[in-house]
Parts: C-alpha cells; sequence; structure tokens
C-alpha cells in the first residue's frame, strides 16, 4: 500500500517529464502505473473482505504514539478501486482532452497528485494521517480547479472550493483530537486512541460525544457538499471536463462519505432518533432533494451533473445514516460508474461539439454514436429506469426499500426520496438523451465528430460496467459491495447481498414507485418549459438569502472586517503603535491582578541613603524630567549625558565596575556622535497639540509608575538562587591542570566563556549597525565625507572596546 | 536606595515613552536612548536588591592574584553581564537612528513622523 502511494508520488513528480517526451502516448503511460495499482487492489478483494484488512504500519512520531499506518479493508477498498481505475480511465481520456495544452505537464502533476492525495486519504488509518491526506486532496483540488488561472469564474470557484473545504476540514481536525481522546478515556490509553481500527465500542456514551458529532461532521459535510454547503461543487465546474469527472464527482466529493462510513460503527448510537443518525438522515434527505431540484433549472451540462451529484452525494450521506450500508455501497458504486461517464461525455461533447449548453442542442447520435451509447447507458442507469438491468435500477430499488423501512420517517422519506428520484429522472434524460436524440434548435458551434479511441475508452468501459454490475454482479460488484457494507455496518450481513437485476423483477411497491418516479420525470421533460416558469420564484428567494449569497456576504464582510482593523492597528503610525502597545501591556498587568487577586509584597527594609546616592538620584531625576521640556538641542544633549554618567556611578558604586566603564565610554561616544551631527538635525518642533500631549503625558506616567511597583517587587521576589557562586567556582582552577574559565573578573568570564554566543550575537548586531550606518552616509556621497570616516571610527573603537 | 532607584526607573520610563510618542523624530532619537538607560537601571535594580527591599554596597566579582575564588559577599555578576551587553547594543542602535534621522531629514526634509507615513504603505 505505502509502495503504491510512493509510486504515485513519484509518478505525479515525473509527469510534466513524461509529457514531455512521451507526447500523444502519454496518457496511455500515466495510466498503466493507477491501472496496475488498481489490478492490485483488486487481487485483494478476499483479503480485505474478511473484516481485519491488511495492515502496514511504520513508526512515526513514536514519542507521541503516532504512526504511519494504513489499512485496507472492505471500505478502503471499494474506494482505492474508484480511485485507481476511475483515475486511470480520466489519465488516458485527459491525455487526448488536454493535447495542445500549453501547460499540460503542471495539469498531470496536480491530477496524479490528488490521486496520490485521494488514495492515502482511503488507506489511512491514523487519524491525524487520513486529515493531511484530507487536506492535500482540497488543495490538489484548488490547483486543479483553478487550472485555467486566466479565467475570473475559476479563480472564484477555486477559492470557493478551498474555503469550504478548508473551514470544515479545520472544524473536523478539532473533532478527530477531541475523537481520539475521547477513545482514549473510554479504552483507558493514555494519549489517546490515533488510529480507527482501535477505536473502541460506545463512544456515544461520552461526555463530548455531541461535540465529536457536530466538529466532525462539519468536515464530512461540506466536503461532500451537502446542503446548505452545496455550492461549492457546481462552481466547481469551472476546472477541465477530467477534473469535474474524477474529482467532483468519483472520488474527492466523496471523501465525506467515506468518512461517515468509516466512523459510523463508532459514532453511531444504533436507533434513528440518535444524534449522528439524526444529523445524516436530515442533511441526507435535505440535500438529496435541494440538488436535485436545483439541477431541474439548469441548461448547462456540468452544471446539471454537478447539481444532480450533489443530491447524489444527499442519498449516499442518508443511506448511511438510515442504516442501509448495504444499499449505500451498492449505491457509491453505481453512482461513480454512471456519473464519472457522464460528466466523460460532458467533456466530449465541449471538446467536439464545442458545446456546453444542452438545451439548445440535440441529434448528436450521427455524428458520434459510440459516445451517444455510452451516454444513453448512463443515463438510464442513473434515472433507474425500472427493470433496465443497469446498476442504477439496482442501487435504486434498494434505496426505495430503505425509504419503505425507514419506520416513522416512511412516509416523508419515500416521498422525498420519489420527487428527487423524478428530478433525477429528467436530468438523465436532459443529460443522456437530449444532446444526442433530441430536438436541436441550432447546429452545434464546431462541426461534430467522434472522440479518438483515448477519450472514448473510460466512458465506454464505464457505461457496459453498468450492465455487468447488474447482470453478473458476481463477477465484481457483489464481493466489493458486500466487503465495503459490511466495513460500513461493522459486522457481517445476515444474508448474502442481491446486486443481480433479476431479483427485483417483482411486482411490488417499490418497483410501482420507482416507475412513478420515471413517469413524472418524462413529464417534466416534456413540460420543463412550464416547470422552469413555475420555479422561478424559488430560484429568485435563492439569489437573495441562498447559502452562495450567505457566502459571498460573509467573504465581503471578512474582507471590510480586515480593512478596518487594519486601519485602526496597523496605520503606519508609530506613536500609535507605541501607544497599543503600552495600553496592551497595562491591560495585561490589571487582568493578571484581577485574576489573581495577587499583589506581590515589597520588601520595606528601605535604609539609610547616603550622601552620594541623593545627588546620583537627584540629578537623574531632574535630567529625566528636563529631557523632555528642553527646546534646545546641545542643552538636552549634554542632559543625556548627566543620566548616562549617573548611572554609570550607579553601576561602579554597586559592585560592576565592567558595566560602569562600558557606559562611561559609549556614553562619551554618543555625546560625542551627537554633537557632531546635532546641527545637521532638524530643530525641536512641537508638532502635537495640548490635548495629545497631555493624553501622552498621562499614559507615559501610569506605565512608569507601573514599572516602579514592578521593580520594587521583582526585586524582592527571589524565585530561584542566583547562580553567581557558580561562576564563582568556575572561574578558576582548583588545580593547575584543572578545567575551569581561567579568568579572575566574572563578569567577564560570563561574557567570553558562559553566554559567549550571546556576546557574538552582540558583535553581529554592532556589526550590522556599522554597516547601516556606513550605507546611509554612502548613499549619496556628495554630502559631508569627515563625519562618515570618523563615526567609523567610533563603531570599530567599541566593539574593540567590547571584545 | 531600591525604592529610590525603583522611582528613578518608573520617571525614566515615562519621559522616555513620552518622547517616544512625539511625532518628531529626533525626539524619539532621544526617547531611544531614555529606555535604554530605564532598562539597564530596571535590570541592576532587580538583581541587587535583597528580599527585604534593602540594597547594599558590595564588592564587585573580581578574584584577588593568587586566590582561586572570592570568599564571602560580592555583587552578582551576571546582571552586569547582561547591562554591558544591553549596553553596547543600545550604542548600536542610537548610533544607526541618528543617521537615519540625518538622513531622512536631508531626504524628506522634514522630521514630522505623521509626514513620513507615505513611505510607510
Amino acid at each position: 500500500m505505502m509502495l503504491s502511494l510512493a509510486i504515485l508520488a513519484l509518478l505525479s513528480v515525473a509527469a510534466p517529464w513524461v509529457c514531455r517526451y512521451a507526447g500523444p502516448a502519454r496518457g496511455v503511460v500515466l495510466a498503466a502505473f493507477p491501472l496496475g495499482i488498481g489490478a492490485w487492489f483488486a487481487s485483494k478483494i478476499p483479503a480485505a473482505a474478511d473484516g481485519e484488512g491488511i495492515v502496514e504500519s511504520v513508526a512515526w512520531l513514536p514519542e507521541l504514539g503516532l504512526e504511519l499506518s494504513f489499512r485496507l479493508d472492505g471500505l478502503s477498498l471499494l474506494f482505492a478501486l474508484m480511485v485507481t481505475l476511475i483515475g486511470a480511465g480520466v489519465l488516458l481520456y485527459a491525455g487526448a482532452y488536454m493535447k495542445g495544452h500549453h501547460q499540460i505537464g503542471r495539469f498531470f502533476c496536480y491530477l496524479i497528485g490528488f490521486m496520490t492525495s485521494m488514495l492515502g486519504l482511503v488507506l489511512a488509518d491514523n487519524l491525524i494521517l487520513l486529515f493531511i491526506f484530507w487536506e492535500l486532496t482540497s488543495i490538489t483540488s484548488y490547483l486543479l480547479i483553478g487550472f485555467n488561472h486566466d479565467k475570473k469564474e475559476s479563480r472564484a470557484g477555486a477559492l470557493q472550493a478551498l474555503m469550504v473545504t478548508g473551514l470544515g476540514g479545520l472544524a473536523m481536525l478539532a473533532g478527530l483530537v477531541v475523537l481520539a481522546f475521547a477513545a482514549g478515556d473510554l479504552a483507558g490509553v493514555a494519549g489517546g486512541v490515533w488510529n480507527m481500527s482501535e477505536l473502541p465500542e460506545g463512544l456515544s456514551g461520552h461526555a463530548h460525544y455531541p461535540w465529536i458529532v457536530a466538529l466532525v461532521l462539519a468536515g464530512c459535510l461540506t466536503k461532500s457538499a451537502q446542503f446548505p454547503f452545496h455550492f461549492w461543487l457546481p462552481s466547481a465546474m469551472a476546472a477541465p471536463s477530467p477534473v469535474s469527472a474524477y474529482l467532483h464527482s468519483s472520488t474527492m466529493v466523496k471523501a465525506g462519505v467515506y468518512l461517515i462510513a468509516r466512523l459510523h460503527p463508532n459514532l453511531a448510537t444504533g436507533t434513528a432518533e440518535g444524534l449522528w443518525e439524526g444529523l445524516l438522515i436530515g442533511f441526507g434527505a435535505t440535500t438529496m432533494f435541494v440538488g436535485a431540484y436545483l439541477a431541474t433549472r439548469q441548461t448547462l451540462y456540468k452544471r446539471l451533473l454537478a447539481y444532480s451529484t450533489v443530491s447524489s452525494l444527499g442519498v449516499m450521506v442518508m443511506l448511511i445514516g438510515m442504516g442501509h450500508p448495504d444499499a449505500a455501497a451498492a449505491y457509491i458504486l453505481a453512482h461513480a460508474m454512471f456519473k464519472g461517464c457522464l460528466f466523460l461525455v460532458a467533456g466530449i461533447v465541449d471538446h467536439e461539439a464545442g458545446e456546453k449548453d444542452v438545451a439548445e442542442i440535440g441529434r448528436l447520435f450521427r455524428a458520434m454514436p459510440a459516445t451517444a451509447l455510452a451516454a444513453v447507458l448512463a443515463g438510464i442507469s442513473m434515472a433507474g429506469v425500472p427493470l433496465a438491468p443497469l446498476a442504477g435500477f439496482v442501487a435504486k430499488e434498494k434505496m426505495i426499500k430503505a425509504g419503505l423501512d425507514a419506520g416513522p420517517l416512511t412516509a416523508l422519506l419515500t416521498a422525498l426520496i420519489i420527487a428527487a428520484g423524478s428530478f433525477t429522472v429528467f436530468i438523465a434524460i436532459m443529460t443522456g438523451f437530449k444532446p444526442f436524440f433530441g430536438k436541436a434548435s441550432r447546429e452545434p458551434k464546431k462541426h461534430a465528430h467522434e472522440a479518438p479511441w483515448p477519450m472514448l475508452a473510460a466512458p465506454v468501459i464505464l457505461a457496459v460496467l453498468g450492465i455487468v454490475y447488474a447482470l453478473v454482479p458476481a463477477l465484481f460488484a457483489t464481493p466489493v459491495v458486500t466487503a465495503a457494507g459490511e466495513a460500513i455496518k461493522g459486522g457481517p450481513f445476515e444474508a448474502a447481498l442481491r446486486l443481480d437485476a433479476f431479483y427485483y423483477y417483482e411486482i411490488s411497491l417499490a418497483l410501482g414507485l420507482s416507475l412513478l418516479a420515471t413517469l413524472i420525470g418524462v413529464g417534466i421533460y416534456f413540460g420543463r418549459g412550464l416547470w422552469v416558469k413555475a420555479t422561478s420564484p424559488f430560484a429568485k428567494l435563492d439569489g437573495v438569502v441562498g447559502p452562495a449569497k450567505m457566502y459571498d456576504y460573509a467573504m465581503l464582510g471578512l474582507t471590510k472586517g480586515s480593512w478596518a482593523q487594519t486601519r485602526v492597528l496597523q496605520n503606519g503610525s508609530l506613536q500609535v503603535y507605541i501607544k497599543m502597545t503600552l495600553v496592551a501591556i497595562l491591560g495585561m498587568f490589571a487582568w493578571a491582578i484581577w485574576r489573581t487577586g495577587f499583589l506581590p509584597s515589597v520588601g520595606t527594609n528601605f535604609e539609610r541613603t547616603g550622601l552620594l546616592e541623593w545627588v546620583l538620584i537627584i540629578s537623574i531625576a531632574v535630567s529625566a524630567i528636563v529631557a523632555t521640556r528642553l527646546g534646545s538641542r546641545l542643552a538636552t544633549v549634554a542632559v543625556l549625558g548627566v543620566i548616562g554618567y549617573a548611572v554609570a556611578v550607579v553601576f561602579a558604586l554597586y559592585g560592576g565596575p565592567d558595566a560602569a566603564m562600558t557606559q562611561f565610554a559609549v556614553e562619551t561616544l554618543i555625546v560625542v556622535i551627537f554633537v557632531l551631527v546635532v546641527y545637521h538635525l532638524p530643530r525641536f518642533a512641537v508638532y502635537s497639540g495640548l490635548a495629545v500631549r497631555v493624553m501622552d503625558l498621562l499614559l507615559a506616567a501610569t506605565f512608569g509608575g507601573v514599572m516602579a511597583c514592578l521593580v520594587l517587587a521583582a526585586g524582592s521576589q527571589e524565585l530561584f538562587a542566583p547562580i553567581s557562586a557558580y561562576f564563582n567556582e568556575a572561574a578558576m582552577p582548583e588545580t593547575p591542570d584543572g578545567q575551569s574559565a581561567y579568568g579572575r573578573n566574572l563578569v567577564n568570564i560570563i561574557l567570553v566563556d558562559f553566554r559567549s554566543v550571546d556576546t557574538l550575537g552582540e558583535l553581529v548586531v554592532l556589526g550590522i549597525a556599522a554597516i547601516g550606518v556606513y550605507t546611509l552616509m554612502k548613499l549619496r556621497d556628495d554630502q559631508e565625507g569627515t563625519p562618515v570616516a570618523e563615526r567609523e571610527g567610533d563603531e570599530d573603537q567599541s566593539e574593540e572596546g567590547d571584545a | 536606595m531600591s525604592l529610590l532607584l525603583a522611582v528613578i526607573i518608573g520617571m525614566l520610563f515615562a519621559s522616555a515613552l513620552y518622547m517616544m510618542m512625539r511625532r518628531s523624530f529626533v525626539k524619539l532619537t532621544i526617547g531611544l536612548i531614555l529606555i535604554g538607560h530605564s532598562a539597564n537601571l530596571l535590570i541592576f535594580t532587580c538583581a541587587a536588591t535583597r528580599r527585604d527591599g534593602s540594597m547594599e554596597r558590595l564588592p564587585p566579582g573580581l578574584i584577588e592574584e593568587g586566590q582561586t575564588r572570592i570568599e564571602g559577599e560580592f555583587a552578582d555578576p551576571l546582571p552586569f553581564a547582561l547591562i554591558l551587553t544591553a549596553i553596547v547594543i543600545a550604542f548600536a542602535i542610537t548610533a544607526f537612528t541618528l543617521v537615519l534621522v540625518k538622513r531622512a531629514y536631508q531626504e524628506v526634509g522634514t522630521d514630522d513622523l505623521d509626514n513620513m507615513r507615505t513611505t510607510d504603505r
């Protein structure tokens, strides 16, 4: 399994070179790899079906209990087969479809990259690993939707898809973490249970169960385009047709369904009234109906299919929620065939006849018979026409039977299924029949002709497989669907699964309802003008308060909010930044004191202070006030010098001759530099009004007061014993050959031995400042040259003095 | 002494921040110099104050010739090492800012920060 992922990842990177050197054969070359991998998966059907599945695992972060664990069971197998085999068909198709595109190499790189992510998603057993692949599919989907990035709707659609699925994915990550820890609680494992195959029973009894369900479903429902998050899927149709067929019909949008199915045995409550089941049935049934209804108002080929895919995804979610895993698995497989086929047909019609709108075209049967045959088979399958021996019919019978067996919800769900079924019949006629046999209101834009064989292969095979599915189910349908269904159910089925069409050839209520839906669908087709007119008020409503509009409002609000916040916080004014910082720090102090109620004790043993100290203190205090008031630049420099020297004397008095010496030297240098440049500097000007100055003074004084209290408080605390005793010990060796720093000045040995990297950093800062000064002076050297030389000299001196 | 130093530090911070909030670029530079002094004094005072709030003049951390260690109390060398580093870096910043002010004034013709904002956008 890991090998297959590695092969695909390498293939993705190599795709541009393959495209360059393989020429027209690129589709065949590229498709061979997923086809081979798919064949390998197919050979594993018996092994995967026996419950345990195939497990591969490599330690990843063993400290955190995370491992790269992959597991192939029935459910993974169903999806892995769809990802690789439909993927192979789509690559073959895309090799011809994208012919001549100048960025074809990039396209295949993205497409195979997606294939890798999707395969990883369905094989991953570890929750974090699953999430990583999940987001990778979102990102590759973004790249593929926006592939034609010169078109505005491509970019908008790509961003919309990324925002909706990305936000859902983040919620899901939180949900998965809660899930892992809740599972750890139940299983008695500290640090959580991260492998899905090891999740314990009875999660629904955990206190965090509602959170797990809400957050995990937020990810699944957005990814699988459930109402009201469905709107991104039609927008994603800006992608090239192979992408729509592959990502937005067969695989990626089913990731949410996959995860729901995967977690169903663990999160289900077992009753239809449970939170998990209730949400699934509610969202699924609504999406099934709304998606199908919205599709009936479309005329663009791919948008019709997109909305109908939304509806199908709703069906899958609903069937899992209703507790019919067999019906869900049967439908997933059938849907991948007929919908994937129709999307590819839509691409052919666009590519070979230049038409995107099904309302206008018809009678393409003569020009493209093979395509028409595939489309009709897929259309009949999708419509689930009664007694037609196709996959769609079987899946639909199972679905209606599930609806008729829904306890108190029977009437409601059956009605919704039949209504959605009628709409689906209409969509099937519009997409599978109308373009080829229907009435054309005009000639196609291009001279229509049959597609080349690489483009025909996948749709025709998918359409024919639909017949094989229902006529010879034992060949592949029954084993795959049974294995997947049992994995969703979490145990073996009581009775063998029947997927052969003839089993459903009996006079029953289900068959009657299916027939009714078909008749209504045909009726809508013939009265479609009237239908569009009758439903337009709802469409207007959707345009004003619909989910897509809400998304637009939210995005607009986000942009405007960001601008407003930027104008306030990042307005480019230094004064505002300083004020913000000060207010924030003061606020944090106040909050900390309020929260802890802790005012630190302050030592009050203030001994008598000598005359020298008083002189120093008073001179600093006076200078600090005077420095802010003086109008003369030179006098201010002198006052600053006083402060600097006084501080140096304080250091000298209290046992810091080194710091004092440095301070003396630096202070002298600063005064010298200041005096040198002072007459090149502007005069002191008062720019702010009185009110601003008073406010600033108040803020500064408050902060100063807080700092004074902080100093007193901090000085009186001793959280740790000072480490100076260690420096004293380590300075000189006890014996002549002992290990030590070999220095008598403790400050010096700290600087050059114990904190030497710190000193190195300091020298780097000095160096950078020196370079900065030099550049600023040299940038335009028509100004005076002497100060430059002197200032450089100053920098050098200080570095030497320090070292 | 620690009480007096605390008051001084508060005053230095207040005047430094007041100067930094001025629109004049030169005054901002003076504020930077002042805040450097405040921070150095803060490190020193916090380290030198004892739990009861007293502060004593102690001999520096220097080992006598012929000895291998200091006997008796001595001033904690670590805060002075930190301050020494801080002084040098503050000096580098000051020198750079001064030249920047001079240069900006030459180029823009004003030292009103509010009039320089266009280059920040």
